[in-house]
């Protein structure tokens, strides 16, 4: 009785204990300890960064409240008497959003392609990221400031200036969806004897269509609202006129002015989200 | 004059040897199947066929007597020859998004002018051609429906519609019905077997079920880690012959059960009279 018992324990006791021994086997501990050095690095980052941010400043959030809510009082009664002037001028940035948008989607198709790994070979690959990634990495607003010299202050410098940079946010967007294809029906089309073109229009288009229809319509939103910042800088539109106003203390107008923008932002975000719906 | 025929092809994939010196030739008019377990190389031997891969230094592959590629290098007239190969894959490659008669259409891509075929311009016999193409396999009812909305066997018709539009001389089906039921999968057989019959299209189809070679081709080859082990007549692969060439892994070429199908093979050349043989009468009529 009692050695069966020991025996029965025994094996229960040696059972587990095998079975955890083997958890590991085969576990590649390099990965685990690379995400804890990823981690370390970026707290790391944090901290260092915490000083030549003054994030130190945060208490002033709550001592210095009181000047907040002084100037935002100043923004309490809307002044709407000008609203037909504030409604055409925001019409005009909805314009530059949308002819921006839409030079940058025609001039994407092509890069959108040529950026994607699994479509062109390296040295043609590369050049074309490297050039988008220079159109993305300088903002708008700078590229504005390049085009006013240019062309003038106006709505025209604003177009060209999304126009820009879209195209290197757009180009990435719909390569990565590129490269996310299945390659097998732009098999299926190759081996019909189709040109590099035609695997393209035939093959890889469709498959993209939805994404690249939404992202599309995702930046005219996003430019909608860059377009009210430029005209800050001279590229006409809703955006001059509020930095003029902002600038000689006219707050109600200034109020009426945000007012419209803030609209127009949630009008253009429901529309777009309407129009997705019904590409998909 | 010789479809298909390929001279010491090899391809390595890293560490694998995945085809080892493969030598073959097939005749225009034949109907020959393709065996072997996973891995035995078969799809990638259909790839270089199709002209979707290259072979390594010393191999060469000719395709109705043109040089389609030769020691890893492709030949002046790919583009062309790939025109003359319909390939049809274990899983369709429809493009899902676009409707059934544009994929039909996609077929004449080859032989139409490339800006017409870039555009998508198709003319309305092309669009006839296509339909009838559809008809043909037996699913003109779905040419306007999305690919995607299709089953797996209709998808398949679709894919052999798209090459029957080709007007190919040769049809590689890679695993054409390893991912249906065997339902579907007879009727995608039969209209292989019919093809090849009727319009004198060479097939070569790679199969993973030595049945369906039994009953529709004459002749089989056999492959085994990218070598060939077999070419000759599909009757004298038995199940003891399997065992010998494959050893345990025989066992999942051969179907537990024996395929309730006829013997459908067109009739040999030199036999004179059609319908003479036993299981010829129900396909006369078609």
């Amino acid at each position: 009785m009692s050695t069966t018992s020991e025996t029965v324990a025994g094996a229960s006791a040696a059972t587990p204990a095998d079975r955890a021994s083997d958890v590991n086997a085969g576990r590649d501990w390099s990965r685990s300890v690379w995400n804890l050095v990823i981690l370390a690095g970026l707290v790391a980052a944090l901290a260092i960064s915490w000083g030549p941010s003054e994030m130190g400043r945060w208490t002033f959030l709550f001592t210095d409240s009181a000047n907040m809510a002084e100037y935002a009082s100043g923004f309490l009664r809307p002044d709407f008497t000008d609203w037909r002037y504030y409604v055409d001028e925001m019409i005009v940035t909805v314009e530059i959003a949308l002819w921006g948008t839409f030079l940058s989607l025609i001039v994407s198709i092509p890069f959108g392609i040529l950026c994607a790994h699994n479509m062109v070979p390296w040295w043609i690959l590369h050049p074309c990221r490297r050039l988008m990634d220079f159109f993305r990495a300088i903002h708008e607003v700078v590229w504005a400031v390049l085009f006013v010299v240019a062309v003038g202050l106006g709505p025209f410098a604003g177009v060209m200036a999304l126009f820009v940079h879209n195209t290197g946010i757009m180009a990435k967007l719909f390569s990565e969806a590129v490269e996310s294809i299945d390659p097998r029906p732009v098999e299926g089309i190759r081996s019909t004897g189709a040109t590099r073109i035609q695997e393209v229009v035939f093959g890889v288009i469709p498959q993209v269509l939805p994404l690249w229809v939404s992202y599309t319509l995702y930046r005219l939103e996003t430019n909608v609202r860059t377009a009210t910042i430029l005209g800050v800088i001279g590229a006409g539109g809703i955006g001059q006129v509020l930095f003029e106003s902002v600038r000689g203390f006219y707050y109600p107008q200034s109020s009426a002015i945000l007012i419209i923008i803030v609209v127009t932002v949630v009008l253009t975000d429901l529309l777009s989200q309407q129009l997705r719906k019904f590409v998909t | 004059m010789m479809a298909i025929s390929v001279e010491k092809l090899s391809k390595r994939f890293g560490r694998k040897q995945a085809l080892c010196e493969i030598d073959l030739s097939i005749a225009e008019g034949e109907m020959v199947a393709l065996i072997g377990a996973s891995g035995s190389g078969k799809s990638t031997l259909m790839r270089h066929i199709a002209g979707l891969e290259r072979g390594d230094t010393g191999s060469s592959v000719k395709i109705l007597g043109d040089v389609q590629q030769k020691d890893g290098r492709f030949g002046p007239k790919m583009r062309e020859l790939r025109s003359q190969i319909g390939v049809i894959f274990q899983q369709f490659n429809l493009v899902a998004r676009l409707p059934v008669i544009t994929n039909v259409l996609t077929g004449i891509l080859g032989r139409i002018s490339a800006w017409r075929g870039t555009f998508g311009i198709f003319s309305k016999s092309e669009k006839a051609d296509a339909i009838h193409a559809l008809a043909r396999v037996g699913i003109p009812e779905v040419a306007w429906q999305r690919a995607s909305t299709l089953s797996g066997g209709q998808q398949q018709r679709a894919a052999i519609a798209r090459t029957l539009m080709q007007r190919s001389k040769i049809l590689l089906a890679d695993e054409p019905i390893a991912s249906l039921d065997p339902a579907s999968a007879r009727r995608v057989m039969d209209v292989l077997a019919d093809i090849n019959r009727t319009e004198g299209m060479t097939v070569l189809v790679s199969l993973h079920q030595v049945e369906y070679a039994r009953v529709y081709c004459d002749r089989t080859i056999a492959l085994r880690d990218g070598r060939v082990v077999y070419d000759g007549s599909s009757d004298a692969l038995s199940d003891d012959f399997l065992t010998r060439l494959y050893g345990a892994a025989s066992e999942e070429l051969v179907l537990p059960q024996r395929l309730p199908v006829k013997d459908s093979r067109a009739p040999a050349p030199a036999s004179s009279a059609p319908g003479i043989r036993q299981g010829q009468e129900e396909l006369a009529p078609a």
